[in-house]
C-alpha cells in the first residue's frame, strides 16, 4: 500500500500539487487521471522520489519514504518498477541486456539463472526470441513491453506506469493495459497508472483518482465514474466525440 | 555574476556523487573498457592526422625563419621537438579532444537525461552520476596520455617527413636537433597537463550533459556548451599549470 499525505509541490511560483492525499492498494490497478498538465507526472515523480515534496509525506506500507536518506531509499527502490512515458530503454543495450540490467546490478545470480529470469519475463510480455534486437529496431508497443519486462524483472511490490498508452494505437493500447492489469493481479502488485485515456479508465480502473489543477477532485472506480454530477469530471470523461455520442 | 558561481557549486555537488565506489565492480570494468574504446581508440585517426601535419608545419616555419648562418640547422629539429612536446601535443590535441570527446559525452548523457533513461537508473536505485560519468573520467585520464605520447612521436616524425621532402634541412641535422639537450622533465610536464585536461574534458562535459533539461534542442546546446566551457577551462589551466610546473 502506498499513501500520499498532504503533498504539496511548487516549481518556483507554480503551485503544481495542492494538498494531495490518496491511497493506492495492493493487487489493484490504481489510476491517476486528469488532463495534460494537471500534475499527474509530477505526482508520480514525487511518490518515487525523483522530485522532493515541499511538504507532506509518502508512505510505503507505513514506511515513511519522505524521511529516508539516499541509502534507505535505495532499498525501497529495489522493490519498485517504473514504466516511463517514452519507455526509457537504454539505447546502447539490446532487449536482453536492458531487461537483465537490474539483475546484473543488484543480484548475485549466475548467468544461467539470469537468462532464465529474463526469458521468463520476456515470454510473459509476449516477446519471445527478440532478445538481440536494439531499441531503435522496436515498434512503440514492443518498446513498452520491453520496458514492462524490465520493470517487473526484480519482482517489484510496487509498479508505476506513466501514460503507458501514449503514442500507441487503440488496439495496442488495450493490449498493454490488459498486460499491466494481469501482472498486477497475478503478483499482487500495488500498481499506479497515469492516464488520460478513457478507454483505459473504463477497462482497468479498479480505483481512480481524478486530479484537476493539482488537486484531487474526485475518487472512485470505473463503475461510478460515468454517473457523477461533477462538472470538471464530466468535461474530462465526456471530452471525446465517441464518449459524447455514447452518452446520448 | 551568480550564474557561474552556482554552476561551479552544482558541478562540485555532482562530482561528489560521481566519485564514489561503483556499486558493481564487474559492470564498472566492462564500462571502462567500452569507454576506452569509444573515447580513446576511436580518436587515434584524427590525432594522428593532426599531429603529423602540425609537426610538419612547425618544422617548415622554423626552417624558413633561420636565416643567420650562426644558427645551426639542427635548431629545426630541436624547436620542433620542444614545441610539439611542450605545447602542441598536450594542449592543441586536448582541445581537439575536448571537441570530439566532449561533445560525444555531453550529447550521450544529455540524450539519456531527456529520454528519462537517467530517471530509469535512479528509480532502480542506481547512482546514475557515478554509473555514467565515472568510467568516462577514468577512461579519459588513462587513455589521453597514451594518445598524447603517440601524438608527440607523430609530430616529430611529421617534421622529419617535411624536411625530407623539402630538403630544407638534412636528415643528419634534424636528427641531431631532436636529440639535443633532451630533458625527461618536459615529458612529465606535458603528461601532467594532459591528465588535468582529460579530467576537465570528461567531468565538464559530463556535467553539462547530466544537467540537460528539455528535448533534442537542449541536447545540442548542452553539447556546444560542453565543448566551449571545457576549452576555456583548459586554456586557463594551461596557464596556471605552466606557471606552476615550469615557472
Ligand atoms: N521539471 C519541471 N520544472 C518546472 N515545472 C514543471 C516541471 N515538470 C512539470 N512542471 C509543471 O508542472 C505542471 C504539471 O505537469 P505534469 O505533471 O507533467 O502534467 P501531466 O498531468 O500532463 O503529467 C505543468 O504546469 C508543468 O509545467
Ligand atoms: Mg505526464
Amino acid at each position: 500500500m502506498i499513501e500520499a499525505r498532504n503533498i504539496n509541490k511548487y516549481f518556483g511560483e507554480n503551485h503544481v500539487l495542492r494538498d494531495v492525499s490518496c491511497t493506492f492498494h495492493p493487487g489493484k490497478t490504481n489510476l491517476i487521471i486528469g488532463q495534460s498538465g494537471s500534475g499527474k507526472t509530477v505526482l508520480m515523480k514525487c511518490l518515487v522520489g525523483l522530485f522532493e515534496v515541499d511538504n507532506g509525506k509518502v508512505l510505503y506500507d507505513d514506511r515513511n519514504f519522505s524521511a529516508m536518506n539516499i541509502n534507505q531509499r535505495k532499498a525501497i527502490r529495489q522493490e519498485l518498477g517504473m514504466l516511463f512515458q517514452g519507455a526509457a530503454l537504454f539505447d546502447s543495450m539490446n532487449v536482453q541486456e536492458n531487461v537483465m540490467f537490474p539483475l546484473n546490478m543488484f543480484t548475485r545470480k549466475t548467468l544461467e539463472e539470469k537468462f532464465d529470469r529474463v526469458n521468463f519475463v520476456l515470454k510473459r510480455v509476449n516477446l519471445e526470441n527478440q532478445n538481440k534486437l536494439m531499441p531503435s529496431e522496436l515498434s512503440g508497443g514492443m518498446k513498452k513491453r520491453v520496458a514492462i519486462a524490465r520493470a517487473i524483472v526484480m519482482n517489484p511490490k510496487y509498479l508505476y506506469c506513466d501514460e503507458p498508452n501514449s503514442g500507441l494505437d487503440p488496439q495496442t493500447s488495450s493490449v498493454i493495459d490488459l498486460l499491466i492489469q494481469e501482472l498486477t493481479y497475478e503478483y499482487g502488485i500495488t500498481t499506479i497508472v497515469n492516464t488520460h485515456d478513457m478507454n483505459s479508465v473504463l477497462s482497468i480502473g479498479d480505483s481512480i483518482e481524478f486530479i484537476h489543477k493539482g488537486q484531487i477532485w474526485w475518487s472512485g472506480n470505473k463503475e461510478e465514474i460515468l454517473h457523477m454530477g461533477n462538472q470538471e469530471l464530466n468535461d474530462f470523461v465526456f471530452g471525446t466525440e465517441l464518449t459524447k455520442r455514447l452518452r446520448k | 555574476m551568480l550564474r557561474p558561481l552556482s554552476t561551479i557549486g552544482n558541478y562540485v555537488l555532482l562530482m561528489r556523487r560521481v566519485f564514489t565506489k561503483p556499486q558493481k565492480g564487474r559492470l564498472f570494468w566492462q564500462q571502462l573498457f567500452f569507454e576506452i574504446d569509444q573515447l580513446g581508440l576511436d580518436s587515434i585517426g584524427i590525432v594522428a592526422f593532426i599531429s603529423m601535419f602540425m609537426g610538419a608545419v612547425v618544422a617548415i616555419q622554423t626552417a624558413y625563419n633561420i636565416d643567420s648562418p650562426l644558427i645551426p640547422m639542427s635548431m629545426v629539429g630541436f624547436t620542433t621537438r620542444q614545441s610539439v612536446i611542450l605545447e602542441f601535443s598536450p594542449t592543441v590535441i586536448s582541445l581537439i579532444l575536448a571537441g570530439k570527446v566532449g561533445s560525444r559525452i555531453a550529447s550521450q548523457i544529455g540524450t539519456m537525461r531527456v529520454t528519462e533513461q537517467i530517471d530509469a537508473l535512479e528509480i532502480m536505485g542506481v547512482n546514475s552520476a557515478n554509473y555514467l560519468i565515472f568510467p568516462k573520467v577514468v577512461a579519459s585520464v588513462l587513455i589521453n596520455p597514451v594518445l598524447i605520447v603517440f601524438s608527440m612521436c607523430l609530430g616529430i616524425i611529421g617534421g622529419w617527413g617535411a624536411m625530407m621532402f623539402s630538403r630544407l634541412v638534412s636528415m643528419h641535422d634534424y636528427i641531431l636537433g631532436i636529440r639535443y639537450d633532451f630533458e625527461a622533465y618536459t615529458i612529465f610536464y606535458a603528461l601532467t597537463k594532459t591528465i588535468f585536461f582529460a579530467f576537465i574534458i570528461a567531468t565538464v562535459s559530463g556535467y553539462f550533459g547530466y544537467q540537460t533539461q528539455g528535448g533534442a534542442l537542449e541536447v545540442g546546446q548542452a553539447s556546444t556548451k560542453a565543448v566551449v566551457i571545457s576549452s576555456i577551462v583548459i586554456i586557463l589551466f594551461n596557464l596556471v599549470l605552466t606557471q606552476l610546473l615550469l615557472g
